[in-house]
């Protein structure tokens, strides 16, 4: 049986989860049959699609690529756009980890979200989360993936915003989930204006059609420039890159598994995975590649300083993950485009794990989230602990662990591509990485506990306590997935022969021939550099320890010394504040005062009810002309003759 | 099947006829009476759209018979794809909006019943006549019942608003009249000595007028659907109609009424006067552009949801017409689809005003807050219709947005995607106005004690939005239906504007 004609079914499975939950949902009530159909409808999705891998690997390599049609969508003029699924070495991946990744979470999340009374709902929302998510992955065109693209954003929206009557910071969820929306849709804009430029240059919007012609176009290609430009506005939006990441450090108001799903391993990579996609555009546009990669490097390493300070668990998290992210899109400015996929999954087992392990911690902490507030959980919980170290150890490029090999590849492309201030950036970040995850490490389950002072846990008889198997068994199949994950990616220099990059070559060939890429020789660089890598993050965790365990005045002396600079990490370098000041208030207020109050009502409404009234007077004139006396109409008779006679006599 | 349109037109005036008969206590017999006459016409309106064949780009089911003689006036009614869907727009709208304010409306129920069916006589012949005559006194016979529908059972301003909304269209509408007059006149010129109002002929009489004066005939009429639409600036009498409304009548006012400007601008004022077009269109595209972004700019900060979701509509009206100048067949499209979207995405954003009005009797978004936690079915239905209005893919909205700004994006006679990127920019401001309203009313504790007890939607409810949300999806996943049905129209237009714009003459096989 020829599995990828199946591919819709994974598809379809996820949609009705999402059907049963969300329209029988209240009535079924039974958390357990609720759940198991959740994640039964991602399980089965990820068996198909672990199957059609297998099948794609045992087949030719110029076999592995088909389109699959279900209907066609939308039809006008030359217009046509087909909902069909491309299956081939990229989104197999892809799927592979939105369906696994996503199976793990949601399986997790029957024991996380146990007692919600949103139960139903929220598994409806994450069934929906992981339908749109791959039709974004395996649309065969822009604009099905542009359906995906909105459509988890919409998730997010609805996930972030799930609870929502409950407080978060200065409002409420619902502002950061209304937050998180609008700022996608900025970059969303850009998506959209990039389609119609691709519509009106290729006359077609299917990737095959579109990437074939973009083939015969020179290097330089002022049009393709803006494409690219534009489809990257759209990842800075989806992928939380500077300018527009602001919304994914709030998004952490959702529920956990949702932080981990959606803004940790699955959505967030979507920029990613559509400019690798859209690969042509970017390797066409030199200086578009260049931006790429300058946001991605500035992105890792201003995200990195401020998880320095921050005392939220989840918050650490976030800023982690859009410096992750910033990594993927150096990775991918400099032409990496494998390396930036081989991040991207990872990463999604990496920081998936550190979130649910943060979540199980918030779970056993009654909803507590300062890490300032916690320490000393490693003997209470762990499997949580064990797990969420080696998640740490992951993300800092420790090897032989999954971030080690992913990482340090990006590293390297980025110095052998000849970028070295982006290296430094780079590698800077990757210090600060190894020093934050480690502080956030030990603030939380090591150390003298600070939670018994705290109020919050003096109603509670019990102490914290380990999560029950339903969330700890995903734990550690993450956990191994963390370990070995990196595997696929071994580099030529240790001896390996980087599967990933060979599996997804032909995806890459054309940009890889414009961007005259080729395999590399192993040099002694690269050894050196890997070494170096490797004490960077060794020191940075060495450090983290020092101050942390041992002389936690370094940190307050630190801080008090530079308080100027702490205080700017602190409050997250004002950019909300900014954007508050510079963009939304005046636009409100601009909107309220000058153009509704004073244009719309006063000027247009006032000139057409002025010019009512200035009728209504003149006819009260005009109507004394009508008294009734017979003189003054034979008056009006004779001024009306004279009138036209003398316009006569004048002509 | 000659009969079918007239068949469709007139039985909600039979209504009105069986309703004489019927003592004006007896409520529910009205109301029940009144429903299954809007609903029959529904049930021929299927018929049509069945047996309409979308691959004839020409007037189908036309029926034509000589009404005043010495000025060769005649019924004359036909439909093509473009009015079409405006036809099962009204006919799908009318019984829904009855069924919505079912319960709301209390005082002298019969009169209301009837102005109800009366207008949508009106509306439908609007949309079918094939001869201006006919078309003018269906067009003005249409303002009377809105007129009375807003004065009689609006809210506390309801004089105000009605006589603004009559004044205002009445003036439209009397330049449209001289237009009209003045046409017919000069085609007898042209047309051997014969007066004549008829459409199908004008289509090829018209485009043949001097520029000189089909500009001012342009203007004319153009001003009058402008007006209609309402395109900035002249949307002033909009959000005050709205406002005063009763939900019913804001629902066929935003749902079919505007519908009626747009309509003309597509059927009368662009074919007629395809050089005024080519040559004013810059500037039409422009005001398009403006009203989207103003009336979303406005929507944003306004405190009563009827007034956001008002000045959301010349918004939404500018896509519409920004499409329908795009003059491409995405656009024009687009535009006509988009037309059917606005009714549905804001007629039900209006039922669901409704709704909490019959709760709470305010429209300040303020008075709100929580509202998620008390009606959740309701909650769910409005963030799909929500999610409609703000155009997101898979849901009607976005197949409109996307066709018209695409369309407009690849535009010869715009000659810029300047256009299409600033209109796309509503895009994004939608999504703040309608969010951030929803967020207030739904989202959040509730505040306001009196906001605790409110009642999930009834049956009556459900039934009101389900059908909606029905096409909302069906023409978001599989617009096929639709667009199937209005290709070759659209098709057929286009190409006749490239032949005029091309200067070479073209002869119009009815």
């Amino acid at each position: 049986m020829v599995m990828h004609e199946y591919i819709g079914l994974v598809v379809l499975f996820p949609f009705l989860g999402f059907l049963i939950n969300g329209l029988l949902g209240s009535k079924i009530k039974s958390e357990k049959i609720i759940g198991t159909i959740g994640s039964g409808v991602i399980g089965i999705g990820f068996a198909i699609a672990a199957v059609i891998f297998f099948q794609m690997l045992s087949s030719p390599v110029e076999n592995r690529s088909h389109v699959i049609e279900i209907f066609n969508w939308l039809s006008v003029g030359s217009l046509s756009i087909n909902a069909a699924y491309q299956v081939d070495q990229l989104s197999i991946i892809m799927t592979l980890v939105v369906t696994g990744v996503g199976f793990l979470i949601h399986v997790y999340a029957i024991g996380y979200m146990h007692g919600d009374k949103g139960y139903w709902r929220f598994f409806a929302y994450l069934n929906l989360f992981i339908f749109m998510m791959l039709n974004l992955v395996l649309a065969d065109n822009f604009l099905l993936m542009f359906l995906g693209w909105e459509g988890v954003g919409l998730c997010s929206y609805l996930l972030i915003g799930f609870w929502y009557d409950k407080k978060f910071e200065k409002g409420t969820t619902n502002d950061a989930a209304m937050k998180a929306f609008v700022v996608n849709r900025v970059g969303d804009f850009g998506f959209l204006i990039a389609m119609f430029l691709i519509f009106i240059t290729f006359g077609s919007l299917n990737f095959d059609t579109v990437f074939g012609r973009a083939a015969a176009f020179s290097v330089g290609d002022v049009t393709i420039f803006w494409i690219a430009l534009l489809l990257f506005v759209g990842a800075t939006g989806k992928s939380a890159q500077i300018p527009l990441y602001v919304w994914l450090p709030d998004a952490m108001a959702g529920p956990t598994p949702v932080s981990a799903l959606i803004h940790a391993a699955t959505m967030v990579t979507a920029g990613v995975y559509m400019v690798a996609r859209a690969s042509i555009f970017f390797a066409l546009s030199p200086s578009v590649m260049l931006i790429v990669a300058i946001i991605g490097a500035l992105t890792a390493i201003l995200a990195a300083s401020i998880g320095l300070v921050q005392n939220g668990i989840k918050k650490v998290l976030a800023y982690s993950t859009i410096s992750q992210l910033g990594y993927m899109f150096l990775a991918l400015g400099v032409g990496a485009f494998a390396t930036g996929l081989f991040h991207v999954v990872t990463h999604a087992f990496f920081k998936a794990l550190l979130f649910l392990g943060a979540g199980s911690v918030i779970h056993a902490m009654h909803n507590e989230e300062d890490i300032q507030k916690m320490g000393g959980l490693k003997s209470k919980m762990p499997t949580t602990y064990k797990t969420f170290v080696i998640a740490a150890l992951a993300i800092s490029g420790i090897p032989p662990l999954s971030g080690f090999f992913s990482k340090d590849e990006i590293l390297w492309k980025v110095f052998d591509a000849g970028y070295w201030p982006l290296w430094i950036l780079a590698a800077a970040g990757a210090a600060l990485t190894a020093f934050y995850m480690f502080r956030l490490t030990i603030l939380t389950f090591e150390g003298t506990p600070r939670w018994d002072k705290g109020k919050h846990l003096n109603e509670l008889s019990c102490q914290p306590h380990e999560s029950p198997k339903v969330m700890t068994i995903p734990l550690i199949i993450l956990a191994v997935l963390s370990v070995v994950g990196g595997f696929i990616g071994i580099p030529a220099a240790l001896g390996g022969s980087n599967a990933i990059e060979h599996f997804l070559d032909p995806i890459f060939e054309r940009s890889n021939s414009i961007l005259a890429l080729g395999h590399h020789e192993v040099v002694p660089t690269e050894y050196i550099l890997m070494l170096l890598s490797v004490v960077i993050a060794v020191v940075g965790i060495l450090f983290a320890r020092h101050i942390y365990l041992k002389r936690k005045d370094i940190a307050e002396n630190l801080s008090k010394k530079y308080s100027g600079i702490h205080n700017l990490l602190w409050n997250k370098y004002f950019v909300d504040e900014i954007y508050d000041a510079t963009i939304l208030t005046p636009t409100v207020k601009a909107s309220d005062k000058l153009l509704w109050k004073i244009f719309d009502v006063g000027i247009i409404d006032g000139a057409v009810n002025g010019t009512a009234k200035l009728i209504n007077i003149l006819s009260g004139y005009t109507r004394r002309m009508q008294a009734g006396f017979t003189q003054s109409y034979a008056a009006y008779f004779v001024a009306g003759i004279i009138i036209i006679l003398a316009i006569l006599i004048i002509r | 099947m000659e009969h079918i349109l007239t068949a469709i037109v007139f039985t909600p005036l039979l209504g009105v006829l069986a309703l004489f008969f019927i003592n004006r206590e007896n409520a529910n017999l009205i109301k029940t009476l009144g429903m299954a006459f809007s609903l029959l016409a529904f049930v021929i309106s299927l018929v049509l759209f069945l047996k309409f064949d979308g691959t004839n780009p020409n007037m189908q089911f036309v029926y034509k018979i000589l009404w005043i003689e010495s000025l060769n006036v005649s019924y004359n009614v036909g439909v093509d794809g473009i009015s079409l869907l405006l036809v099962m727009l009204t006919t799908f709208l009318t019984p829904l909006a009855l069924l919505s304010s079912w319960n709301s409306i209390n005082k002298s129920i019969r009169n209301y019943v009837m102005m109800m069916l009366l207008l949508e006589v009106g509306m439908l012949g609007v949309f079918v006549s094939l001869d201006l005559f006919l078309f003018y006194v269906f067009w003005e016979a249409m303002l009377i019942p809105m007129y009375f529908i807003i004065g009689i059972w609006g809210g506390e301003n309801r004089i105000y608003a009605a006589i603004k909304f009559f004044i205002y269209t009445m003036f439209g509408s009397l330049l449209m009249l001289v237009a009209i007059i003045w046409l017919g006149y000069y085609a007898s010129t042209l047309n051997g000595g014969k007066f004549t109002t008829d459409v199908i002929e004008l289509f090829n009489i018209a485009p043949t007028i001097p520029l000189a004066i089909q500009t001012w005939m342009f203007l004319a009429f153009g001003l009058s659907f402008a007006i209609k639409v309402p395109m900035f600036p002249f949307h002033t009498w909009l959000p005050d109609a709205h406002v005063e409304a009763p939900t019913a009548g804001s629902v066929i006012l935003a749902g079919v009424l505007l519908k009626m400007g747009t309509y003309g601008l597509i059927r009368f004022a662009i074919p007629f006067f395809p050089q005024a077009t080519f040559e004013y269109l810059p500037y039409v595209a422009g005001l398009a552009v403006i009203g989207i972004i103003y009336g979303a700019l406005v929507a944003m900060v306004q405190p009563d949801i009827k007034k956001l979701v008002a000045y959301s509509s010349v918004s939404h009206l500018g896509f519409v017409v920004l499409g329908l100048f795009a003059l491409t067949e995405e656009g024009v499209q687009g535009g006509i689809i988009q037309m059917v979207n606005h009714g549905l995405s804001t007629g039900a954003l209006f039922i669901i005003v409704g709704m909490l009005y019959d709760r709470r009797h305010t429209r300040l978004i303020s008075e709100y807050g929580g509202i998620s936690k008390v009606m959740p079915v309701f909650a769910t239905m409005f963030m799909i219709v929500s999610l409609s209005s703000i155009g997101l893919p898979g849901l009607n909205g976005f197949i409109g947005e996307f066709l018209i700004l695409i369309g407009a994006f690849k535009s010869d006679y715009l000659g810029t995607p300047a256009f299409s990127i600033l209109a796309a920019t509503g895009v994004i401001l939608a999504a703040v106005y309608i969010l951030w309203m929803f967020k207030r009313v739904m989202y959040g504790k509730i505040t306001n004690p009196e906001n605790e007890h409110l009642k999930d939607v009834s049956k009556r409810e459900i039934a009101v939005l389900v059908p909606i949300i029905i096409f909302i999806v069906w023409i978001g996943v599989y617009p096929s239906t639709f667009l199937n049905k209005s290709a070759a129209s659209t098709k057929q237009l286009i190409e006749k504007m490239e032949n005029y714009k091309s200067g070479k003459q073209v002869t119009n096989d009815r």
